[in-house]
Protein backbone atom coordinates (compact mmCIF):
# COMPACT_ATOMS: atom_id res chain seq x y z
CA UNK A 1 0.00 0.00 0.00
CA UNK A 2 2.47 2.28 1.16
CA UNK A 3 4.90 1.85 -2.11
CA UNK A 4 2.44 2.55 -4.38
CA UNK A 5 0.43 5.23 -2.70
CA UNK A 6 3.99 6.59 -2.40
CA UNK A 7 4.57 5.82 -6.03
CA UNK A 8 1.48 7.38 -7.15
CA UNK A 9 1.39 10.71 -5.34
CA UNK A 10 5.20 11.77 -6.39
CA UNK A 11 4.16 10.59 -10.44
CA UNK A 12 0.71 12.97 -9.98
CA UNK A 13 2.95 15.69 -8.70
CA UNK A 14 5.53 15.65 -10.97
CA UNK A 15 2.89 15.27 -13.75
CA UNK A 16 1.72 18.73 -12.78
CA UNK A 17 4.03 20.28 -12.47
CA UNK A 18 6.17 18.74 -15.37
CA UNK A 19 3.00 19.85 -17.54
CA UNK A 20 3.26 23.40 -16.18
CA UNK A 21 6.84 23.84 -16.46
CA UNK A 22 6.58 22.30 -20.29
CA UNK A 23 3.81 25.32 -21.35
CA UNK A 24 6.17 27.72 -20.21
CA UNK A 25 9.78 26.22 -21.82
CA UNK A 26 7.29 26.09 -25.07
CA UNK A 27 6.25 29.80 -24.55
CA UNK A 28 9.82 30.91 -24.28
CA UNK A 29 10.52 28.75 -27.62
CA UNK A 30 8.01 29.38 -29.91
CA UNK A 31 7.76 32.67 -28.73
CA UNK A 32 11.75 33.68 -28.08
CA UNK A 33 14.76 31.29 -29.01
CA UNK A 34 14.86 27.65 -28.78
CA UNK A 35 18.19 27.59 -27.96
CA UNK A 36 18.03 29.89 -24.95
CA UNK A 37 15.04 28.47 -24.11
CA UNK A 38 15.97 24.50 -23.91
CA UNK A 39 19.82 25.92 -22.06
CA UNK A 40 17.37 27.53 -19.32
CA UNK A 41 15.65 24.18 -19.07
CA UNK A 42 18.69 22.17 -18.59
CA UNK A 43 19.95 24.93 -16.66
CA UNK A 44 16.96 24.13 -14.05
CA UNK A 45 17.41 21.18 -13.89
CA UNK A 46 20.95 20.61 -13.32
CA UNK A 47 20.19 23.66 -10.31
CA UNK A 48 17.38 20.91 -9.20
CA UNK A 49 19.39 18.14 -9.43
CA UNK A 50 21.61 20.44 -7.39
CA UNK A 51 19.44 21.38 -4.38
CA UNK A 52 18.40 17.44 -4.11
CA UNK A 53 22.04 16.25 -3.95
CA UNK A 54 22.40 18.76 -1.44
CA UNK A 55 19.20 18.11 0.92
CA UNK A 56 18.91 14.40 0.23
CA UNK A 57 21.93 13.21 2.68
CA UNK A 58 20.83 16.24 5.16
CA UNK A 59 16.59 14.70 5.60
CA UNK A 60 18.30 11.12 5.59
CA UNK A 61 20.14 11.85 8.57
CA UNK A 62 17.49 13.30 10.62
CA UNK A 63 16.15 10.60 13.07
CA UNK A 64 13.14 8.44 12.02
CA UNK A 65 10.72 10.29 14.92
CA UNK A 66 11.91 13.98 13.84
CA UNK A 67 11.79 12.93 10.50
CA UNK A 68 7.67 11.75 10.38
CA UNK A 69 7.17 15.04 12.80
CA UNK A 70 9.22 17.19 10.58
CA UNK A 71 8.14 16.03 6.90
CA UNK A 72 4.83 15.07 8.18
CA UNK A 73 4.19 18.52 9.32
CA UNK A 74 5.72 19.91 5.81
CA UNK A 75 3.29 17.70 3.66
CA UNK A 76 0.28 18.57 5.90
CA UNK A 77 1.12 22.40 5.47
CA UNK A 78 1.47 21.56 1.48
CA UNK A 79 -1.46 18.87 1.07
CA UNK A 80 -3.94 21.45 2.67
CA UNK A 81 -2.96 24.14 0.24
CA UNK A 82 -3.10 22.00 -2.57
CA UNK A 83 -6.49 20.72 -1.17
CA UNK A 84 -7.22 24.05 -0.21
CA UNK A 85 -7.02 25.42 -4.49
CA UNK A 86 -8.49 22.25 -5.18
CA UNK A 87 -11.78 22.50 -3.65
CA UNK A 88 -11.94 26.47 -4.53
CA UNK A 89 -11.80 25.77 -8.15
CA UNK A 90 -13.72 22.82 -8.27
CA UNK A 91 -16.48 24.67 -6.28
CA UNK A 92 -16.61 27.06 -8.68
CA UNK A 93 -14.25 30.21 -6.24
CA UNK A 94 -11.53 30.17 -8.34
CA UNK A 95 -10.62 29.81 -12.21
CA UNK A 96 -9.71 26.12 -13.13
CA UNK A 97 -6.28 26.00 -14.40
CA UNK A 98 -6.27 25.99 -18.58
CA UNK A 99 -2.73 25.36 -20.07
CA UNK A 100 -3.73 26.34 -23.54
CA UNK A 101 -5.02 29.91 -22.05
CA UNK A 102 -1.76 30.06 -19.89
CA UNK A 103 0.72 29.29 -23.11
CA UNK A 104 -1.62 32.27 -24.95
CA UNK A 105 -0.80 34.44 -22.70
CA UNK A 106 2.45 33.92 -22.02
CA UNK A 107 3.23 34.17 -25.85
CA UNK A 108 2.13 37.21 -25.77
CA UNK A 109 3.82 38.37 -22.98
CA UNK A 110 7.47 36.86 -24.29
CA UNK A 111 6.64 38.65 -27.62
CA UNK A 112 6.57 42.25 -25.93
CA UNK A 113 10.25 42.42 -24.64
CA UNK A 114 13.14 42.52 -26.56
CA UNK A 115 16.06 40.10 -27.27
CA UNK A 116 19.07 40.74 -25.27
CA UNK A 117 22.16 39.03 -25.35
CA UNK A 118 24.36 37.98 -22.24
CA UNK A 119 27.38 35.20 -22.58
CA UNK A 120 26.70 32.41 -23.90
CA UNK A 121 22.60 33.06 -24.06
CA UNK A 122 21.42 34.65 -27.37
CA UNK A 123 18.49 35.85 -25.75
CA UNK A 124 18.22 36.07 -21.69
CA UNK A 125 14.88 36.56 -21.49
CA UNK A 126 14.24 33.21 -23.16
CA UNK A 127 16.27 31.83 -20.73
CA UNK A 128 15.79 33.27 -17.34
CA UNK A 129 11.31 32.32 -18.44
CA UNK A 130 12.39 28.49 -19.00
CA UNK A 131 14.85 28.59 -16.27
CA UNK A 132 12.54 30.19 -13.55
CA UNK A 133 9.62 28.18 -14.58
CA UNK A 134 11.34 24.86 -14.89
CA UNK A 135 13.69 25.23 -11.07
CA UNK A 136 9.85 27.09 -9.19
CA UNK A 137 7.75 24.05 -10.56
CA UNK A 138 10.11 21.70 -9.87
CA UNK A 139 11.10 22.79 -6.13
CA UNK A 140 8.31 21.65 -4.47
CA UNK A 141 8.05 18.77 -6.71
CA UNK A 142 11.55 17.54 -5.48
CA UNK A 143 10.97 18.40 -1.66
CA UNK A 144 7.65 15.69 -2.16
CA UNK A 145 10.06 13.29 -4.00
CA UNK A 146 12.70 13.11 -1.12
CA UNK A 147 10.37 13.74 2.15
CA UNK A 148 8.44 10.63 0.60
CA UNK A 149 11.45 8.56 -0.48
CA UNK A 150 12.86 8.90 2.90
CA UNK A 151 10.39 8.65 5.25
CA UNK A 152 9.74 5.26 3.11
CA UNK A 153 13.26 4.73 3.50
CA UNK A 154 12.39 4.15 -0.79
CA UNK A 155 14.34 7.32 -1.81
CA UNK A 156 15.03 5.04 -5.87
CA UNK A 157 10.90 4.40 -6.00
CA UNK A 158 10.33 8.40 -5.73
CA UNK A 159 13.24 9.55 -7.78
CA UNK A 160 11.79 6.62 -10.55
CA UNK A 161 8.51 7.83 -9.96
CA UNK A 162 9.73 11.37 -10.49
CA UNK A 163 11.84 10.95 -13.57
CA UNK A 164 9.26 8.49 -14.72
CA UNK A 165 6.64 11.49 -15.04
CA UNK A 166 9.40 13.78 -16.81
CA UNK A 167 9.91 11.57 -19.38
CA UNK A 168 6.53 10.82 -19.98
CA UNK A 169 5.58 14.83 -20.58
CA UNK A 170 8.38 15.59 -21.85
CA UNK A 171 7.91 12.74 -24.97
CA UNK A 172 4.13 14.19 -25.16
CA UNK A 173 5.45 17.15 -24.97
CA UNK A 174 8.00 16.59 -27.75
CA UNK A 175 5.34 14.37 -29.37
CA UNK A 176 2.48 16.98 -30.06
CA UNK A 177 4.69 20.33 -29.74
CA UNK A 178 1.78 22.10 -27.63
CA UNK A 179 0.75 22.55 -23.96
CA UNK A 180 -0.94 19.25 -22.89
CA UNK A 181 -4.15 21.21 -21.99
CA UNK A 182 -5.84 17.34 -22.36
CA UNK A 183 -4.10 16.18 -18.64
CA UNK A 184 -6.72 16.71 -16.17
CA UNK A 185 -4.88 18.74 -13.94
CA UNK A 186 -7.70 20.02 -12.08
CA UNK A 187 -8.39 16.52 -10.95
CA UNK A 188 -4.96 15.22 -10.51
CA UNK A 189 -3.96 18.27 -7.75
CA UNK A 190 -7.03 17.38 -6.17
CA UNK A 191 -5.40 13.65 -5.08
CA UNK A 192 -2.60 14.39 -4.63
CA UNK A 193 -3.92 17.50 -2.35
CA UNK A 194 -5.87 15.04 -0.95
CA UNK A 195 -2.62 12.01 -0.82
CA UNK A 196 -0.16 14.35 0.94
CA UNK A 197 -2.98 16.09 3.25
CA UNK A 198 -3.21 11.70 4.70
CA UNK A 199 0.66 11.06 4.42
CA UNK A 200 1.10 14.05 6.21
CA UNK A 201 -1.07 13.60 8.83
CA UNK A 202 -0.24 9.94 9.25
CA UNK A 203 3.72 10.38 9.72
CA UNK A 204 3.27 13.67 11.35
CA UNK A 205 1.39 12.29 14.45
CA UNK A 206 3.37 9.62 14.41
CA UNK A 207 6.90 11.67 14.73
CA UNK A 208 4.89 13.50 17.73
CA UNK A 209 4.48 9.88 19.55
CA UNK A 210 0.78 9.39 18.63
CA UNK A 211 -0.23 5.40 17.46
CA UNK A 212 -2.87 4.67 15.05
CA UNK A 213 -5.24 2.28 15.07
CA UNK A 214 -4.61 -0.07 12.59
CA UNK A 215 -0.73 1.07 12.34
CA UNK A 216 -0.54 1.34 8.40
CA UNK A 217 -4.05 -0.09 7.65
CA UNK A 218 -4.76 3.55 9.15
CA UNK A 219 -4.20 4.68 5.86
CA UNK A 220 -6.47 2.96 4.04
CA UNK A 221 -8.81 4.99 6.31
CA UNK A 222 -7.60 8.47 6.08
CA UNK A 223 -7.35 8.45 2.03
CA UNK A 224 -10.74 8.25 1.35
CA UNK A 225 -12.09 10.15 4.56
CA UNK A 226 -10.00 13.22 3.43
CA UNK A 227 -11.90 12.82 -0.11
CA UNK A 228 -14.98 12.31 1.28
CA UNK A 229 -14.45 15.48 3.15
CA UNK A 230 -12.99 17.29 0.32
CA UNK A 231 -15.76 16.45 -1.69
CA UNK A 232 -18.00 17.75 0.97
CA UNK A 233 -16.10 20.97 1.04
CA UNK A 234 -16.63 21.27 -2.81
CA UNK A 235 -20.88 20.79 -2.47
CA UNK A 236 -20.30 23.51 0.65
CA UNK A 237 -18.54 26.41 -0.71
CA UNK A 238 -20.31 25.67 -4.37
CA UNK A 239 -20.62 29.28 -6.01
CA UNK A 240 -21.01 30.29 -9.83
CA UNK A 241 -17.89 29.13 -11.94
CA UNK A 242 -14.94 31.68 -12.43
CA UNK A 243 -13.93 31.67 -16.20
CA UNK A 244 -10.62 30.37 -16.64
CA UNK A 245 -7.73 33.15 -15.91
CA UNK A 246 -3.96 32.19 -16.68
CA UNK A 247 -1.68 33.04 -13.46
CA UNK A 248 1.75 32.47 -15.11
CA UNK A 249 3.64 32.32 -12.17
CA UNK A 250 7.08 32.16 -14.05
CA UNK A 251 6.36 35.36 -16.27
CA UNK A 252 5.42 36.52 -12.86
CA UNK A 253 8.54 35.59 -11.75
CA UNK A 254 10.82 36.88 -14.54
CA UNK A 255 9.04 39.97 -15.23
CA UNK A 256 10.10 40.58 -11.07
CA UNK A 257 13.95 41.37 -10.68
CA UNK A 258 13.44 39.33 -7.26
CA UNK A 259 13.07 35.93 -6.48
CA UNK A 260 9.74 36.30 -4.52
CA UNK A 261 7.90 34.15 -7.08
CA UNK A 262 5.81 31.70 -4.64
CA UNK A 263 6.68 28.25 -5.63
CA UNK A 264 3.72 27.16 -3.49
CA UNK A 265 1.32 28.99 -6.28
CA UNK A 266 3.47 26.76 -8.13
CA UNK A 267 1.06 23.80 -6.82
CA UNK A 268 -1.53 26.49 -6.67
CA UNK A 269 -1.55 27.77 -10.00
CA UNK B 1 22.65 43.09 -0.19
CA UNK B 2 19.02 43.44 2.44
CA UNK B 3 16.38 43.69 -0.34
CA UNK B 4 18.33 40.24 -1.99
CA UNK B 5 17.88 38.63 1.75
CA UNK B 6 14.20 40.06 2.15
CA UNK B 7 13.65 38.46 -0.77
CA UNK B 8 15.30 35.09 -0.45
CA UNK B 9 13.30 34.83 3.06
CA UNK B 10 10.47 35.86 1.45
CA UNK B 11 10.82 33.26 -1.14
CA UNK B 12 11.40 30.37 2.01
CA UNK B 13 8.19 31.75 3.47
CA UNK B 14 6.00 31.89 0.68
CA UNK B 15 7.17 27.98 -0.20
CA UNK B 16 6.85 26.99 3.49
CA UNK B 17 3.49 28.84 4.69
CA UNK B 18 1.64 29.15 2.05
CA UNK B 19 -0.73 32.09 1.54
CA UNK B 20 -2.48 31.27 4.58
CA UNK B 21 -0.26 31.28 7.78
CA UNK B 22 -3.37 30.35 9.87
CA UNK B 23 -3.21 26.72 8.22
CA UNK B 24 0.24 26.69 9.45
CA UNK B 25 -0.17 27.36 12.74
CA UNK B 26 -3.05 25.71 13.28
CA UNK B 27 -1.07 22.67 12.04
CA UNK B 28 2.11 22.97 14.15
CA UNK B 29 0.02 23.64 17.13
CA UNK B 30 -1.50 20.37 16.64
CA UNK B 31 1.08 18.13 16.56
CA UNK B 32 2.51 20.26 19.76
CA UNK B 33 -0.65 19.28 21.56
CA UNK B 34 -0.11 15.84 20.23
CA UNK B 35 3.14 15.56 21.11
CA UNK B 36 3.07 17.29 24.61
CA UNK B 37 -0.32 14.69 25.58
CA UNK B 38 1.83 11.51 24.03
CA UNK B 39 4.49 12.29 26.95
CA UNK B 40 2.07 13.22 29.66
CA UNK B 41 -0.89 10.81 29.15
CA UNK B 42 -1.73 7.28 27.72
CA UNK B 43 -4.48 8.40 26.22
CA UNK B 44 -4.85 8.04 22.52
CA UNK B 45 -3.81 11.26 20.38
CA UNK B 46 -4.02 10.22 17.02
CA UNK B 47 -7.01 12.28 16.67
CA UNK B 48 -6.24 15.47 17.41
CA UNK B 49 -4.05 16.36 14.04
CA UNK B 50 -7.43 14.89 11.97
CA UNK B 51 -9.78 17.15 13.93
CA UNK B 52 -7.68 20.13 13.40
CA UNK B 53 -7.49 19.36 9.50
CA UNK B 54 -11.32 19.38 9.92
CA UNK B 55 -11.59 22.74 11.09
CA UNK B 56 -8.58 24.48 9.61
CA UNK B 57 -9.76 23.73 5.71
CA UNK B 58 -12.79 24.90 5.78
CA UNK B 59 -11.92 27.94 8.00
CA UNK B 60 -9.26 28.79 5.12
CA UNK B 61 -11.47 27.75 2.13
CA UNK B 62 -14.12 30.09 4.13
CA UNK B 63 -11.22 32.80 4.64
CA UNK B 64 -10.99 32.77 0.59
CA UNK B 65 -14.39 32.79 -0.44
CA UNK B 66 -15.53 35.95 2.08
CA UNK B 67 -12.65 38.17 0.95
CA UNK B 68 -13.98 37.46 -3.28
CA UNK B 69 -17.19 37.95 -2.35
CA UNK B 70 -16.92 41.18 -0.15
Amino acid sequence: MSGSALFIAVFLACIVEAVEALTIVLAAGTARDWRSAITGLFAGLLTLAVIIAALGPAVSSIPLGGLRLFVGGLLLVFGLQWLRKAILRASGNKALHDEALIFETQLAAAGQVQAERRGLVADWYAFTLSFKGVVLEGLEVAFIALTFGSNQHDIPLAATAAVAAVLVVTVVGLAVRAPLARVPENSMKFVVGIMLTAFGMFWGAEGAGAHWPGSDAALLVLIPAIGLYALAMVALFRSKPVSAQPVPAAIAASASSTTTASPQRAANS
Amino acid sequence: MISKLRAFGAFWYDFVIGDDWRVAVGVALAFAVTYLLSRNTSAPVWWIVPVAVVILLPLSIHRVTRRSTS
